[in-house]
């Protein structure tokens, strides 16, 4: 009976789409079942251009400092932590949506990049990070001679 | 562009320097759930939110009678000559809404936004800290 069940409703792309999110670590601490928000930490954005991209990230609350970027060919990797505030003599949580603890991301971009060239800058809790394709790898132009 | 739009036009991200980066308000698309965790002392209660992406100027709080409601817009960083390529986060506008079961000193709220978080302090108010009550003698 139950594995009728399952293969009528068993779903590879489901298994698919899965995918993604388990291979992201999500925060080591705390709410990784809070259905506010994304389900991974931190959210990023890739915008793509000829030769630059720009990749950002939601970080907030998070000391820049605290924040370890890794590029490696087209691999690129943010870890980071994010600390809890210590909770004074008397107070007490009524309610704890924010994660806290380690998070490490690590995305595939579009082209290789120029690992030296990258910039970063962290702003009202948003990483942004510049990155730029190396010069031997954009396209060159090439002539055509005439044989003599 | 409309003129409101223009209005709340700013630039931002400094670290593409290649570009006239602008931030654009496209709040009216998308209600944004921000995190929030909630904790109480004695003499207040505190409300952490993450709200990143935002600017101090763009947090609205009001408290009207025992709704508080917090709002805040987050603008989206444009930046010239890239697209989308992966997107998980957007503008948009954060909303969240609670009621308050105890009486706060409206007076003493104060909130303060760093590295995209807020922290809101709603001081309770001085009859709910300590009501005490002489007995006179008739």
């Amino acid at each position: 009976m139950l594995s009728t069940s399952f293969r009528k409703h068993w779903d590879p792309w489901q298994e698919l789409n899965r995918l993604p999110v388990d291979m992201n670590r999500i925060f080591s601490g705390l709410s990784d079942a809070v259905r506010t928000g994304a389900q991974v930490f931190p959210a990023m954005n890739v915008l793509s251009g000829e030769d630059r991209l720009v990749v950002t990230a939601e970080v907030a609350g998070v000391n820049a400092d605290d924040i370890d970027i890794t590029v490696e060919g087209d691999m690129l990797t943010i870890k980071g932590s994010r600390s809890v505030d210590a909770l004074g003599e008397d107070e007490k949580y009524h309610r704890r949506e924010r994660g806290t603890g380690e998070f490490s991301r690590t995305l595939r971009l579009p082209f290789e990049v120029d690992a030296a060239q990258t910039e970063a800058e962290y702003a009202q809790g948003v990483l942004t990070v510049v990155l730029h394709k190396p010069e031997a790898s954009k396209p060159k132009k090439i002539t055509v001679k005439r044989a003599s | 562009m409309t003129q409101t739009q223009e209005a709340l036009t700013k630039s931002c991200c400094t670290a593409d320097k290649t570009t006239t980066d602008k931030m654009v308000d496209k709040t009216t698309e998308e209600v944004l759930n921000p995190r929030v965790d909630i904790s109480e002392t004695n003499e207040a209660l505190i409300l952490t939110v993450d709200l990143p992406g935002v600017a101090e100027e763009d947090v609205d709080i009001t408290l009207h009678k025992q709704v508080l409601t917090i709002e805040a817009k987050k603008m989206e960083c444009r930046h010239e000559g890239v697209n989308p390529y992966y997107v998980e986060h957007s503008a948009g506008l954060y909303q969240r809404r609670f009621k308050l079961t105890e009486e706060v000193d409206r007076d003493g709220i104060d909130a303060t936004l760093k590295d995209g978080v807020l922290r809101l302090t709603l001081p309770k108010a001085q009859a709910e800290v300590a009501q005490k009550i002489k007995v006179m003698t008739a």
